[in-house]
């Protein structure tokens, strides 16, 4: 194995959230591609309580948990830091990382996929944590400011998943006209040549998702 | 310049509780503002409007949301006593710890409470499970965090308390001194501290309390 290795899956926002912030580092890694469903034992063996992707490999020792990864990458190889330099700002991202996970991929999710009842309320609480995402967007290119950083990584799932769930779902909930901010850095985060080689083609993406439960899915949290 | 330090906290929040622990720990001035989450102030719902909730530290006008993320900003901006460790493989183990205290823990736990019966037992195997999984971190140490008490003791601090009192209103013993000798002791080691023992709610108001929740929950089960 290399020195650095991801147990990995391709359709895997959280994965390639790690997969992104390595190349964005530098840091050559390896892949070891794993089925979702079926996880393998060796990924068991590393992550025996999640048993889920991502798994960062560094030096023999595994680190799990998409956000504990980020941090520990960012703590690691120090060029081009995704996280502020500044305890503040620091705090902030952390609380947008978290949020994300917890309150708007869930409620995206729901409001995409959820059973008739629920929808209704998901569909409000969906909006309203894009529209603070909106919010937070205001007077700056990306969330990490003039470059990408950890928020943004973090919201990748907002740039490429969403748009396909919407679109598997005949649902809209990242209109243009309610939120121009967020369909800028869409656009703009895309563009990024480093994400857009990271990131799973959109086609496979929707022929992958049209036939596997999204809740299968390793949850942020 | 004096710098301006408050803790916006109800008076029985475990996760409030924290940042009171770290702050103290850290022998930090502050100021406490309790809320009323039935009622919540203007200066609240100012501070943390995406979710409203506590705790917040408002540290020179500035507000840090989310316990955690609240205890790393305390843990970089002063730097005595740390609580996390320097090592970034360290930090990571205590992280992740600390998000599985927050999740899987919590959740089997609570669990507990609103249950009865067979399904009460089976929710006891897996809290004793989880609580297993803690054990283990704490290898031969006195703390999680080694010879003191650091970011994940605070993190799990909220078991030392509430089990004790989840155990008295369900009548059933979670943490067996016998099954779990090392998480006995941490429990009393951490409750024992001079720091954290000034700081616990009153525990008839929480017995009170915890008693209402399992009874609403178990008659909303009852009801449907």
């Amino acid at each position: 194995m290399a020195e650095v290795a991801v147990y990995g899956a391709w359709a895997s926002p959280l994965s390639k959230r790690v997969e992104i912030v390595l190349k964005l580092k530098g840091v050559k890694y390896e892949v070891i591609e794993e089925d979702m469903s079926n996880p393998s034992v060796w990924l068991q063996n590393y992550s025996p309580i999640l048993k889920t992707v991502p798994v960062l490999i560094h030096e023999g020792d595994p680190v799990v948990a998409p956000n504990v990864i980020l941090e520990y990458i960012d703590e690691t190889w120090t060029g081009n830091p995704i996280f502020p330099q500044n305890p503040k700002d620091r705090a902030k991202a952390r609380f947008w990382i978290k949020f994300i996970d917890e309150k708007c991929v869930p409620a995206v999710m729901l409001a995409c996929w959820g059973r008739e009842m629920v929808q209704q309320m998901a569909t409000q609480e969906a909006y309203n944590c894009l529209k603070a995402l909106e919010d937070e967007l205001r007077g700056k290119k990306f969330f990490g400011g003039n470059n990408v950083g950890a928020v943004d990584i973090a919201a990748i799932f907002l740039a490429l998943w969403l748009g396909v769930i919407e679109e598997i779902n005949g649902v809209k909930l990242l209109m243009h006209d309610q939120f121009p901010l967020l369909s800028r850095w869409v656009n703009d985060i895309l563009s990024c040549s480093i994400i857009q080689e990271t990131l799973p083609p959109r086609d496979q993406l929707i022929t992958y998702l049209r036939t596997h439960n999204p809740n299968s899915f390793p949850s942020g949290t | 310049m004096a710098e301006e330090l408050k803790l916006f906290r109800t008076w029985s929040s475990p996760y409030s509780l924290r940042v009171v622990h770290a702050l103290k720990i850290k022998g930090l001035e502050y100021e406490t503002i309790f809320e009323d989450l039935s009622s919540k102030s203007a200066s609240l719902l100012q501070y943390n409007p995406v979710n409203k909730k506590v705790p917040v530290l408002v540290h020179n006008g500035k507000a840090i949301c989310e316990s955690l993320v609240i205890l790393e900003y305390i843990d970089e901006t002063w730097k005595q006593c740390p609580l996390l460790p320097r090592d970034p493989y360290e930090k990571a183990k205590a992280r992740f710890w600390a998000k599985f205290g927050d999740e899987k823990l919590s959740s089997s736990i609570w669990n507990v409470l609103i249950s009865q019966g067979k399904e009460q037992e089976e929710a006891i195997a897996a809290a004793v499970q989880n609580l297993k999984l803690i054990e283990e971190q704490l290898q031969e140490k006195k703390f999680f965090g080694g010879e003191k008490i650091g970011y994940l003791d605070i993190a799990f601090g909220w078991t030392a308390n509430l089990i004790s009192i989840l155990e008295e209103i369900i009548d059933l013993k979670l943490v067996d001194e016998e099954k779990l000798p090392l998480l006995s002791a941490w429990m009393q080691n951490f409750s024992d501290d001079p720091v954290i023992k000034q700081c616990w709610p009153p525990r008839d108001k929480l017995v009170v309390k915890f008693q209402a929740m399992r009874e609403s929950n178990l008659k909303t089960v009852l009801s449907q």
